[in-house]
């Protein structure tokens, strides 16, 4: 159906749009810039921070641009001395009631709300600062999100984030006029209510309202100190955003010099989760192949299908929340990064001839949730805390530029070996799907001794932004030991955003679907689009992140995780064979149910 | 099963699951229990398949669907203009005397609460004020002190 065109002019310019288009998006298509808060191209329009006012000739009172649908013969002006005025206005009466401590604040160059006040050149107290001394004591309690309501203009990003996106719903606005509040239920600390810890929240919020728990001093004192040998693994999504904090375009990858600025920064070793999260395929991929047994072939019903995987700390404790009867699905393995941090402190240890207990693991991630989970109390499978702290990748970029280090001009480097080898399979992790095509990569070969029947190995159906997607594979021909599966149409769902998620748990739940292998990550994109990347994000930039991801994939020399050499000789060496004794004991775990409300 | 679960399960049968459901479900417990305890919110949450932030968000909305302990009777005084104009300062300063709270508390007893309210629609008989759901206009700071003795004010 061919949709009408609008006529219109904004600023005198004529210009036909399709009917429904809102001002703001039609004078996008022209370049004029029209300020925004509230409103975010993963999110619903909201239209109540009213910074995007235009004047529309004829009517009474202001339009606020994202929220009003063009119509025929509109003249719009988005820049007359009415729209400029009340804009100013409306910042300075957004500021009236916000904490401008800037200088004070973790997001002071990053702000949106900061940009336009300089933008606008707001007066020096037009309006009188209203904001309550109660307000300004900020919730630590989530070892992942602050939450600062001294600093929120309640534009509900976050309250349309979790709810939208996410399906969480943990933050909600309370009370109304100018009691109005972002709150969680009955204003509870963040720990205690059911709250993820994705970080969602934060890659949307325009202001200092909600940041991530910072490490970043705790990792200096590490570093500082003589007695200590530290660690770094950097997790497969923060190569290919990272430049984004440092002045480069999304989907630049920057592997090389990410790993040349940790060595400056004075880590002892420089290592990669990339490695663990081909080993999490071999122990992931196993136990998939034991379950498929175990229901086909021994019919044994304590064994649940469809398998789900665990990478993922914010779909994990989604889960423990809200579907505690389905933990049973959930894959032991452990993330790769907490793998990682059991094997830094007991192989490795050894390896480099470290006390366990003189090593400090630091994980950079592009996820708030890996630091809720490094603190988890099933995490200390080595005798120590495996992972001792989680960095997110905006707070190494702020290392980066804490230590004066002149990025651009790095020499790229290696990762240092051992637990520095990966393959392709264990970069794609960082999107959405690509567990699942790295698992299939190497699940298919073991049971039939071929390659996957994908042209160049990539296995498009499962790539993608689309928030549900499912493929099938035929295994056909198989190995004698795995006669079991020999017809056997392999059923495999991905879904990434936690709504997502929970569209595809409540089918499984409810018995409509045949999948035996489902991925989920908890962030839209996957951890690509984490609640620990630079921020802003929207679908155009997880794309070009994806792109660099599977960039990066197509020019490995190794593209499976069973051929990466270091996981072998982990296996002969210390493991013995995957889902084995120690394995069991250093890479898997288990999980709890918590409170559903 | 608690009464309140009791009751909410009653609610639910009476109005229904979906999420426009759950406005008629709160007025029904404040009108029963005169306020939303956190288990009451928890229970329409489960009941519902919502969020319990999504129930206390809309529950803090509403003046009237209060989400701290009230008592058995709840006094609210109109506050706006009209009634300010017609006095309402002295029916609030006579119930706070007799009650011996001010406005916002409730009595040892839980027999009473003090509130004040924004606008009744009784502009044209004010000062206003409002028990329960009983509407009483044009009361004085004594008529005001009687009525309390009609909800079983002690003496």
């Amino acid at each position: 159906m061919s949709k009408y065109m609008v006529n219109l002019k904004i600023n005198n310019v004529p210009l036909a749009v399709e009917e429904g288009t809102t001002i703001l998006e039609a004078a996008k298509t022209l370049n004029f810039k029209i300020p925004t808060l509230c409103n975010h191209p993963d999110l619903t329009v909201a239209g109540n921070c009213r910074v995007c006012v235009v004047e529309v000739k004829g009517a009474r009172l202001l339009s606020a641009s994202c929220a009003t649908p063009v119509s025929e013969g509109m003249e719009v002006f988005t820049n007359s001395e009415k729209v400029r005025t009340s804009r100013k206005h409306i910042v300075e009466l957004l500021l009236s009631e916000h904490n401008s401590d800037c200088t004070k604040c973790k997001k002071n160059g990053n702000c949106e709300l900061q940009s336009l006040a300089l933008e606008y050149r707001v007066g020096d107290h037009t309006f009188l600062s209203v904001l309550k001394p109660k307000d300004l004591l900020p919730d630590l309690s989530s070892p992942s999100i602050v939450r600062d309501n001294s600093k929120c203009i309640r534009c509900q990003r976050c309250v349309r984030t979790c709810t939208e996106l996410q399906g969480v719903n943990a933050l909600c606005v309370a009370y109304k006029g100018d009691h109005q509040t972002i709150s969680t239920f009955m204003n509870k600390p963040m720990n205690e209510v059911v709250c993820t810890n994705c970080g969602q929240c934060i890659n949307r919020c325009p202001t200092g309202a909600l940041t991530e728990k910072n490490s970043v001093d705790f990792v200096w004192d590490a570093l500082y100190n003589q007695n200590k040998f530290v660690v770094v693994q950097t997790a497969p999504a923060v190569r290919i955003a990272l430049g984004e904090e440092l002045g480069y375009d999304p989907g630049e990858r920057v592997t090389g010099k990410m790993v040349a600025a940790l060595r400056k920064i004075g880590f002892n070793k420089v290592l990669d989760t990339d490695f663990t999260a081909d080993l999490t395929i071999l122990e992931e991929g196993f136990e998939l192949l034991n379950r498929l047994k175990s229901v086909l072939v021994d019919q044994d019903e304590t064994v649940k299908l469809p398998m789900m995987t665990s990478c993922s700390p914010g779909w994990i404790k989604f889960i423990e929340h809200i579907y505690p009867e389905m933990l049973g699905n959930l894959s032991t393995c452990k993330s790769p990064q907490q793998m990682f941090g059991a094997l830094a402190k007991t192989y490795y240890a050894e390896k480099v001839n470290v006390k366990a207990q003189d090593m400090i693991v630091v994980s950079i991630m592009p996820c708030t949730a890996k630091k809720f989970e490094c603190d988890r109390p099933e995490m200390r499978d080595s005798g120590f805390k495996d992972v001792d702290f989680v960095l997110t990748t905006r707070e190494l970029a702020l290392m980066i530029k804490q230590a004066g280090i002149d990025f651009r001009s790095l020499e790229p480097e290696a990762y240092d070996s051992i637990l520095g080898e990966s393959t392709g399979a264990g970069v794609i992790f960082g999107a959405t799907g690509g567990v699942m095509e790295a698992a299939l990569r190497t699940a298919y070969e073991v049971v039939t001794g071929r390659e996957v029947p994908f042209t160049n190995l990539e296995i498009k159906p499962v790539r993608g932004m689309e928030g549900v997607k499912e493929a099938s594979i035929k295994i056909k021909n198989v190995k004698p030991e795995f006669a079991h599966l020999e017809g056997v149409e392999l059923n495999v769902a991905v879904a990434h955003g936690l709504s997502n998620a929970r569209k595809v748990m409540d089918d499984v739940r409810d018995g409509k679907t045949n999948y035996h292998f489902i991925e989920v990550m908890g962030c839209p994109g996957g951890c690509l689009g984490g609640g620990g990347q630079p921020i802003p994000t929207s679908e155009e930039i997880r794309k070009k992140r994806a792109e660099a991801i599977y960039d990066e994939d197509h020019n490995m020399k190794l593209r499976k995780s069973h051929e990466n050499p270091e996981v072998t000789a982990l296996y002969e060496e210390f493991l013995g064979v995957p889902n084995g004794h120690k394995s069991h004991d250093l890479l898997h775990t288990h999980y709890k149910a918590r409170i559903r409300y | 099963m608690s009464t309140t679960e009791v009751l909410i399960s009653e609610l639910v049968e009476l109005h229904g699951r979906t999420r426009n459901s759950l406005m008629p479900i709160l007025q029904g417990v404040v009108q029963q229990e005169k306020y939303l305890s956190e288990d009451a919110m928890i229970t329409v949450a489960r009941e519902l398949n919502i969020s319990a932030a999504d129930v206390f968000g809309t529950a803090s909305f509403y003046t009237f669907l209060d989400t701290i302990p009230r008592g058995k009777n709840v006094v609210r005084v109109c506050k706006t203009i009209s009634c300010h104009m017609k006095n309402k300062e002295a029916i609030i300063r006579a119930l706070e005397d007799t009650l011996k709270i001010k406005v916002g508390e409730t009595t040892h007893d839980k027999q009473f609460t003090l509130l004040t309210a924004n606008c009744l629609g009784w502009c044209h008989k004010g000062p206003v004020m409002l028990v329960n759901d009983e509407v009483y206009p044009e009361v004085t700071p004594e008529t005001a002190v009687e009525i309390l003795n009609k909800y079983g004010r002690s003496k």
